[in-house]
């Protein structure tokens, strides 16, 4: 069953719109809608807050704030796991962001609600914020760590030799901007008690991340939160970690003794979901005439904030990529009123690989040398940095397959130099690559006597195909028909998973339910040397399992497994982009683009498609529309809402293909299989941004690369 | 509000919801908020929901979207935006496609609204439906009702022979190809971003070839 491109099961669900998300659950009965009120300043402290008319507005059951919130958990920056840390909720008077949520009000009805929310009145003592990043980079600290376990600096020979010594080199300056996931669902959650028990149906990409920070938060025991995420409309990073709307709508519903709901509007969104933080980028090449790199560094600068820390990896991906032996990479933060970033699809790789996949494309024309051949002259024997081999390393196959699937040969040779009517034409190419991780994850299997089978884990399906996919590992591990496989997911009485984010879910998912299924067997069938005929697993439960039987699988995390110690483990690929440029309006439009793709075993080539184009897609809005912007006078997003930052449509996207490599990765896991989740968005931006400028000869390094940017270089009509 | 504030403090006070660009904006939409308070009142909205016909007494504030959602529990309409950009509520009113938020339910009153719930069922799923699980047309599911709805009236509009901002003649009979649908589409955001397959789908019901 592994490698079968099925349709989703939750496909029928979907299309007739009978998924329930969080906010739509009827479990609980009717619920009272919650709706949060932001704060109007970005830094202060709340002089007064007057709810006295709110309280009185139709319908109104409660309006808190932080003069009558519960005591909660402090903020805890030393529990390890970062996404169940507490995150308490209306604390103090004081205002650290934009937009942070200073009163809740609940009411019978979602229109009482958000009328008596506009009638809460608060006055703030407004404090000067610093909130550009430009303004302040020389105030930047250097952080202990990056994010994901990854050393904030790193050091090899002699960088700044290395750039004096060699005959072409380039010291580049990028900017990313402020990112956001913004996935169609805004997060939401749905609480009521049960006596000291909570329930919440909730948004969320981790079910036992948001158990543990919920009941940290709320100082209760884990064992009293049940979460449910039966179905959750994306998340792309923004649900990793606990929000306000959850500890609100939890604490509303303790107090109310009634179920509640809150929801982000699609606003509050862009000021409390988290955001990739905006970052200066620093790229150094120092090559030999024949493109062999001696030095690279990448010097990253970062957006950070006071309450927390988060140092998005984003100069990790230099360290594995190409091979060169003066190496310098580092991670600066600077801190300024603005909410905490957290990961957005693609934490580090997304913003990193625009920056040094476009200088690499300055080195390959400072060169004059093919971009790919500038690639493959510097490919690494070992991992450059670790100095341990690589596993299931294919890069420069990626990039051969791709060029001659793609007629790369037959790009214009000089930037500038194809002109179709009013329209500069540009190809443009780059690599990718994408940290492997594995999370601790169990997993059961039961087989029924009847011969049913189910898999529980507390894995959730976020539109990743989880579903699919482990009803394929089971259906191929117990030979059974999968429609005799049923699977449960996303909820807290389930076998706990490391859940979805870091593009780890299917292969840590995957095996654990795979080795759950060969305890199932061991237990029926005795030890391995005698099993033979498979299709006796079902009868021999059917005589004499007459309660079924049950196997448990366990994966161990990546720093209890040697591999990820003496491996290098990454997926790859490579992305090609055909763009036109309007000579008059600047406008860029996409053409087509073709990725192609190394990630282990697919095991479900279909789903995988799909989410590696969703990710080059993403790529494509990095590269041209996608940036938040901060107004430097008041701390806020200014274009805040999906008519202002812009992510691509329809009308953006023309023809786009993946391909994914015909693979298996023995050192990743037992079942070979590395994730796709964020592969597709590592890389891909920085194609379409070098066909740019294979199209005009206009460089542009403050992402993304819009009209007013191109218009002044663009030749005179 | 008390009344005796002065100018000052008064400029200093900001209504706490609203995400303003000035003080004293913030505190004229703090006052319209008041009125808008006491303004709402119930009213009786007759809707022909999916063939149903259906009286419910909605707070005159109530969008078209939440009435399905929060009313009638037709949860298959979805919001993502409750401001008219993503166009996860779309829905179609008299046969033509509307986002369900941008408009509220007692504007409504007598018409005939399809909902996603009224397309087709699982054992009974619309040809656009089942395309769109065909051809893998979404991941999380949540822009999906309405991109279907969207393409239910993409396709009506193409037989009214009705043009878009890309039809090259306006004399001539309107024909489908993927840069019309593409443009047609475009006010139905998908984050997961699975447009080529929605495309995909599309084209597959609607009979052309790329």
């Amino acid at each position: 069953m592994i490698g079968q491109a099925l349709d989703r099961r939750d496909g029928t669900f979907k299309v007739t719109g009978r998924a329930a998300y969080s906010y739509e659950r009827q479990d609980a009965g009717q619920a009272a809608h919650g709706y949060m009120v932001g704060a109007a300043v970005a830094k202060g402290r709340i002089v007064a807050i007057d709810v006295a008319m709110a309280r009185r507005a139709p319908g109104v059951a409660l309006v808190m704030t932080h003069q009558d919130v519960a005591p909660q958990g402090a903020r805890d920056g030393t529990v390890a796991e970062q996404f169940a840390r507490p995150w308490p909720v209306l604390i103090g008077d004081e205002v650290a962001f934009f937009g942070q949520p200073v009163a809740l009000v609940v009411a019978d009805t979602f229109e009482q609600a958000r009328a008596a929310a506009a009638l809460v009145v608060v006055t703030y003592a407004t404090d000067a914020g610093a909130f550009d990043l430009a303004a302040h980079r020389g105030e930047a600290y250097t952080p202990k760590m990056a994010a994901a376990g990854f050393p904030a600096d790193t050091c090899f020979g002699d960088l700044d030799r290395a750039m004096a010594d060699t005959p072409v080199n380039v010291d580049v300056t990028y900017t990313t901007p402020h990112h956001f996931a913004q996935p169609m669902e805004p997060a939401a959650c749905l609480a009521s008690w049960n006596g000291d028990d909570l329930a919440v149906c909730v948004s969320v990409q981790g079910i036992a991340a948001c158990r543990n920070a919920l009941a940290r938060t709320l100082l209760i025991a884990p064992e009293r939160v049940h979460v449910d995420a039966a179905f959750v409309g994306g998340g792309f990073g923004s649900k990793l970690r606990l929000h306000e709307e959850t500890v609100l709508a939890a604490l509303a519903s303790r107090r109310l003794q009634r179920p509640v709901k809150v929801a982000h509007t699609r606003r509050q969104v862009f000021n409390i979901a988290g955001h990739g933080p905006e970052m200066i980028h620093r790229v150094r090449l120092a090559a030999r005439r024949d493109g062999t790199l001696l030095g690279i560094g990448h010097d990253v600068n970062m957006q950070g904030a006071r309450r927390e820390e988060y140092v998005e990896q984003a100069a990790t991906v230099l360290r594995s990529l190409y091979a060169a032996p003066h190496r310098l990479t580092r991670h600066r933060v600077t801190n300024l009123d603005l909410n905490l970033g957290e990961a957005v699809r693609g934490p580090g790789e997304a913003p990193g690989l625009l920056a040094v996949e476009s200088a690499m494309d300055e080195l390959a024309i400072a060169l004059d040398l093919d971009p790919i051949e500038l690639r493959i002259r510097n490919e690494p024997d070992l991992d450059p940095e670790r100095r341990v081999s690589f596993s299931g390393r294919r890069l420069v196959e990626c990039m051969r397959e791709g060029a001659s699937r793609f007629g790369w040969a037959a790009r214009p040779r000089r930037p500038a130099s194809r002109r179709e009517g009013d329209v500069l034409v540009g190809f443009g190419m780059s690599a990718s690559i994408r940290a492997c991780f594995q999370g601790a994850t169990a997993a059961i299997v039961r087989m029924e006597p009847d011969g049913r089978v189910i898999v529980k884990s507390d894995m959730t399906d976020i539109g990743t195909g989880t579903l699919t996919i482990l009803a394929q590992v089971a259906a191929g591990a117990l030979n059974v028909p999968i429609a005799g496989v049923s699977v449960q997911l996303a909820r807290s009485d389930l076998p706990v998973s490391a859940g979805s984010g870091g593009s780890w879910g299917a292969s840590n998912t995957c095996n654990a339910v795979y080795r759950a299924c060969d305890d199932l067997r061991r237990k029926v069938m005795g030890p391995a040397s005698l099993w033979g005929r498979e299709a006796d697993l079902a009868s021999e439960v059917a005589r004499r399992f007459p309660d079924g039987v049950e196997g448990e699988g366990i994966l161990p995390g990546m720093q209890d497994d040697p591999n990820y110690k003496e491996y290098s483990v990454n997926t790859y690929g490579a992305n090609f982009a055909e763009v036109g440029v309007d000579v008059t309006t600047g406008e860029v439009r996409l053409r087509r683009m073709l990725g192609v793709f190394c990630a282990g075993r697919i095991v479900n080539p279909k789903t995988a498609r799909s989410q590696v184009i969703g990710g080059m897609i993403w790529g494509v809005g990095a590269a041209l529309h996608e940036a938040a912007h901060v107004d430097p006078r008041y701390g806020n997003f200014v274009n805040g809402d999906l008519a202002e930052y812009l992510v691509p449509v329809h009308a953006d996207i023309p023809a786009i293909d993946a391909i994914m490599l015909d693979d298996f990765d023995d050192k990743a896991n037992p079942l070979g299989i590395k994730g796709v989740g964020e592969l597709g968005i590592c890389g891909s931006g920085a194609a379409v941004a070098n066909a740019v400028f294979n199209a005009t000869g206009i460089r542009v390094r403050d992402f993304p690369i819009t009209i007013e940017k191109l218009l002044p270089g663009l030749p005179v009509r | 509000m008390s009344s005796n504030v002065g100018r000052r403090t008064f400029l200093k006070t900001t209504a706490a919801a609203v995400l303003a660009a000035t003080e004293s904006g913030s505190n004229l939409q703090a006052v319209n908020a008041q009125t808008i308070a006491k303004a709402s009142s119930a009213a009786p909205t007759r809707l022909t929901v999916n063939g149903n016909d259906l009286t419910v007494d909605l707070d005159s504030r109530t969008t078209l979207l939440d009435a399905l959602r929060e009313h009638l529990q037709l949860t298959g309409t979805k919001k993502g935006c409750d401001q008219g950009q993503c166009g996860a509520c779309t829905v179609l009113v008299e046969g033509r496609r509307i986002n369900s938020c941008l408009t509220l339910a007692v504007m409504h009153d007598g018409q005939a609204i399809t909902t996603i719930e009224g397309l087709g069922t699982p054992d009974k799923l619309h040809p656009l439906q089942r395309a769109f699980v065909a051809h893998d047309g979404f991941q999380c599911g949540y822009c999906t009702p309405g991109q279907i709805m969207s393409a239910a009236g993409v396709l009506d509009e193409v037989s009214r022979g009705v043009p878009s901002h890309v039809t090259r003649d306006l004399t001539a009979a309107v024909r489908l190809n993927d840069t019309e649908l593409r443009e047609r589409m475009s006010g139905n955001i998908c984050r997961c971003a699975a447009y080529p397959n929605i495309v995909a789908a599309i084209r597959d019901v609607a009979g052309y070839r790329a």
